[in-house]
């Protein structure tokens, strides 16, 4: 079977219907019948409301319904649940205020859901949603997150604006530490918060059948399984046997899409309300800017100390993150158990003590983004890094060359809870400098200066978290979920394969690589696997797409699955080649007698299972397994980053003259879509760090970036093609060996872009490094040069 | 309402619309030719981009009545008996797509781009796209899938 197991840099076989406007995605799908949902949204930040007047929309023609919060509450629906539990340093939980998907007493941020208006067309509704009345007593917006807890309250149940106040680390070992420190680097840094912008638009029909009572809901969701989970469980109060989501093609996501929102919950609620009609709704992109769920949005104090011969002694990190509005799905989770556990990085650092803080504003909620949380301390950690050794006069490779932790020390134990398994840092390192030729920087730096250019050279040398475990460890921190991941395997009796996976891609290629593993796994032909994602009809269970767990936690599950499928196989091998099972043998798709030349082919196994007419004695029929896969820990890629940049003092732009990247993965299935995670990735994070910034007005709490008129988006002509590598330290608790890719280029990039961009300035400035903020700089340092 | 005619991928259709209707909504919704995506409202993103008599529109950006008697060639319409057209081809060789949103946009862009310029430059083709986002990529693959194909089709 050539170019199609593990390691091929296999062509995708979803593309062909990509490429020929053959996908299927949520907004494509229409079902007989279908009403349309048009959502009036909060015009103001902040907003006691005293009536919601709806009587002539009601009456303006095409319209179904007009539905406020008042009727959902007369209905029992509940609140949209915040599925993590952070216990804060006193010990109590985090402040969990309501989260109604239609408002019920105030409007907490523009584009808050306000009414529901449903009509025989889309410019229907939104023609009678003009139509509402609203009379509100609008209150002061609070949009400063340092500000937050002094101003006026946002929730009744959260005094001070404050969700939590929590630490982790020995913060008297680490005031010991810096108090023998030789040098202290401190600095104010502030992680922009970002809109992920997923080119497909949110989009939902529910549906409900009145002759089955059973509802179906199509969502452009990361995780359908979970969607349907909290839709039950939490807010509409539903038996999961009677819901089933479906996800169909799904435009990219990066975390917007894992949550459950307002909309889709509405849409499913009010198809019964109206006698089950289908109700469709798709978000338009000013929408999405409203009320998707934003990302990062901390202001950090940290400091780093080291000793006379450049280590680490110790880290304090005090940074204050923004929930938004409300507590989005996973929100209390991003700033502390994905973000302050990572602030070791790739070093040695003894001790580390990190307080957060998270605030609520009236602003749109802030979940998991791209990275969650892990960019945020990647940017913490390297930046200081950088500085530090500016500040020494350290060359900034060797400094972390001398903290890496060594290859010996593995598994390694952090200060911040998490236990390394495996990793080798240098070789990384390594690579990175030689392909970017780092001892060639100062000729290039010279030749830059002689056109009148200011050049810099920044390191990133990130690590992460992925594939989030195990379930008892998470659920003891307070997580609400498991976080394991299933499969099923079935043969069906002509040899072909359906596999079952709970994972599901909105853009990863997981139909092409878990192809690729399972026709390893099994020895038969790549093009006779099929995987099946997306819908909870289909699937049996599953915990879907995030934090790049895909391969990691789903891969091995289908693994396991794979494996039990073998291990029965055997059985069955062993009866119709008359042997003991203990002489079977498997490898390439054929069962051997061991020391014979007696074998059966793994499509005959598949069919004898099926037609049991010669057949082992209390084996059941049928070749279909099922395998749940709990991790043992998460998986810690990591990698090293290296950003060359140009800036122009004269116009503040800046051109990536370079970017190299080398990651370990672990084992790689597919490096030509492991290549397309990392891209897309350090675009993310590029983004991030040059161009892209989420403005709300600090008085009035309206939204300044919603429309790519007014968010600096990233175009092709913002990069330059990327150089990218990669070295292997095979994970030790998967059986594939893997760690998973998809975030680490948003993880790497932005510390490595604004240590290169303040490396070429010789001043500090923050994310975004825009024209106008670095030519400010660069003429700053030009003037006071030549003074 | 009023109607409007027009040659879509070869057929000849006649459709009733509202004066209102954008041209990407008659191919969407009213000829189910759903490969043609709206990804922005601002005529920013590029995902509804077609060829309306041999150029690249924004069909979000036109109405259907602007098209009146014209050619509009969509996504669907580029793959010629089956085959794939050399920068569809490409775009898959070269993993220049992923989630697939933005993808039929882009490739109608740049099917128009070698039309203007058959061997472009990578800055050029950069600067070309500046009307086309794509979230997932990077861009890097799109620019080698263009490059591809414009040296398959130079031949």
């Amino acid at each position: 079977m050539p170019d199609s197991g593990v390691g091929d840099r296999l062509a995708r076989r979803e593309d062909k219907r990509f490429l020929t406007g053959k996908g299927r995605y949520t907004d494509d799908i229409n079902r007989h019948g279908q009403a349309y949902a048009y959502f009036l949204r909060s015009p103001v930040a902040h907003a006691r409301l005293k009536s919601v007047d709806t009587a002539a929309a009601e009456s303006a023609p095409g319209v179904i319904a007009v539905f406020t919060g008042k009727d959902m509450e007369a209905d029992g629906v509940g609140s949209l649940p915040c599925g993590w539990v952070v216990t804060d340093r006193h010990g109590n939980p985090h402040k969990a205020p309501p989260h109604f998907p239609l408002v019920r007493d105030k409007a907490r941020y523009v584009g808050d859901h306000v009414a529901m208006v449903i009509a025989e067309s889309l410019g229907q509704a939104k023609d009678a949603a003009d139509l509402i009345e609203l009379d509100f007593e609008e209150l002061p917006a609070v949009v400063d997150i340092m500000k937050a807890r002094g101003s006026g309250q946002i929730h009744d149940d959260a005094p001070e604006n404050l969700c939590y106040d929590w630490e982790l680390g020995d913060s008297a070992a680490v005031d010991e530490a810096f108090a023998k420190a030789a040098h202290v680097t401190k600095l104010d840094l502030v992680n922009n918060r970002l809109v992920p912008n997923a080119m497909e638009p949110r989009a939902a029909i529910g549906e409900w059948d009145p002759g089955t009572e059973e509802y179906t809901v199509y969502s452009t969701s990361q995780n359908p399984h979970l969607l349907r989970l909290i839709l039950c469980a939490f807010v509409l109060n539903l038996p999961e046997s009677k819901v089933r989501v479906i996800a169909p093609d799904v435009g990219g996501g990066f975390g917007s899409k894992i949550f459950a929102y307002a909309e889709e919950t509405a849409c499913t609620w009010a198809s019964k309300k109206i006698g089950g009609r289908p109700v469709k709704w798709t978000a338009d992109r000013g929408e999405a800017f409203l009320s998707d769920a934003h990302g990062r949005d901390h202001v950090t104090h940290c400091e780093l100390a080291l000793d006379a011969d450049g280590r680490f002694l110790g880290m304090k990190v005090d940074t204050t993150a923004n929930m938004g509005a409300y507590l989005s799905s996973f929100a209390t989770s991003v700033p502390t158990y994905l973000y302050a556990t990572l602030l070791a990085g790739q070093y040695t650092t003894p001790v580390i003590y990190a307080n957060v803080k998270a605030v609520f504003t009236n602003t749109a909620p802030v979940d998991a983004y791209r990275g969650a949380g892990r960019p945020e301390a990647t940017y913490v950690v390297e930046r200081l890094v950088e500085v530090e050794a500016r500040e020494t006069g350290k060359d900034p490779a060797e400094l972390r060359r001398l903290n890496f932790i060594k290859p010996d020390q593995f598994p390694y134990q952090t200060p911040v809870a998490l236990q390394y398994d495996i990793g080798d840092y240098e070789p990384s390192l390594d690579k990175a400098l030689e392909m970017i030729d780092y001892k060639g920087f100062g000729q290039r730096k010279a030749e830059s200066e002689a056109k009148g250019k200011l050049r810099g050279i920044g390191l990133s040398a990130y690590i992460e978290a992925c594939g989030i475990a195990p379930s008892a460890v998470v659920g003891s921190l307070g997580a609400g979920v498991g976080l394991w991941e299933s499969a099923t395997v079935r043969f069906n009796a002509t040899g072909t394969v359906s596999v079952m996976t709970g994972s599901h891609s909105h853009g990863q290629g997981h139909e092409t690589t878990f192809a690729q593993v399972v026709a390893e796994k099994l020895g038969i032909p790549y093009d006779n696997v099929e995987i099946v994602h997306g819908d909870t009809g289909r699937i049996p269970m599953g915990m879907g797409t995030y934090g790049s767990r895909s391969l990691a936690v789903g891969g091995s599950a289908i693994v396991k699955a794979c494996d039990k499928i073998i291990e029965k196989s055997k059985k069955i091998a062993a009866h119709l080649m008359e042997a003991s099972e203990a002489d079977i043998e498997f490898k390439d798709g054929q069962f051997t007698v061991a020391g014979t030349d007696k074998s059966k082919a793994m499509a005959e196994i598949a069919f004898t299972a099926y037609v049991p007419h010669n057949y082992p004695e209390g084996v059941e029929p049928g070749l279909d397994e099922t395998a749940f896969y709990d991790p043992l820990n998460f998986t810690y890629p990591a990698g090293v980053h290296v950003a060359e940049v140009e800036i122009d003092p004269d116009t503040g732009i800046t051109t990536i003259a370079d970017w190299v990247a080398v990651d370990d993965f672990g084992n790689v299935i597919n490096p030509l879509i492991v290549e397309g995670q990392v891209h897309g990735g350090i675009a993310q994070g590029v983004g991030q760090a040059l161009i892209e910034n989420t403005v709300y007005d600090r008085e009035t709490g309206q939204l300044l970036t919603g429309s790519y008129m007014d968010y600096a988006m990233p175009r092709a002509d913002n990069f330059p093609s990327f150089r990218v590598e990669t070295t292997v330290s095979a994970c030790t608790h998967n059986p594939l060996g893997v760690k998973g890719c998809g975030e680490a280029g948003a993880i790497a990039a932005p510390a490595a872009l604004m240590n290169a961009i303040t490396d070429a300035l010789g001043v500090e400035i923050d994310m975004p490094a825009t024209p106008e903020k670095v030519w400010r700089a660069a003429q700053s340092r030009l003037q006071q040069a030549a003074e | 309402m009023l109607t409007v005619s027009m040659t879509v991928n070869g057929k000849q259709v006649s459709k009733e619309v509202e004066p209102r209707t954008l041209l990407v909504q008659f191919l969407r919704e009213q000829l189910g030719l759903t490969g043609t995506h709206v990804g922005c409202d601002t005529s920013q993103c590029g995902a509804c981009v077609v060829h309306l008599d041999g150029t690249s529109v924004k069909a979000c950006t036109l109405l259907a009545a602007q098209a009146e008697g014209a050619e509009v060639t969509t996504i669907e319409g580029l793959a010629q008996n089956g085959e794939l057209h050399p920068m569809q081809a490409a775009f898959k060789e070269h993993h220049g797509l992923q989630c697939g949103f933005c993808t039929p946009g882009m490739v109608m862009s740049a099917v128009d781009l070698l039309k203007h310029n058959a061997d472009p430059s990578d800055r050029e083709i950069r600067e070309w796209l500046q009307g086309n986002i794509c979230r997932c990529t990077g861009y890097h693959n799109i620019v080698k899938a263009i490059q591809a194909a414009a040296q398959t089709m130079r031949g």
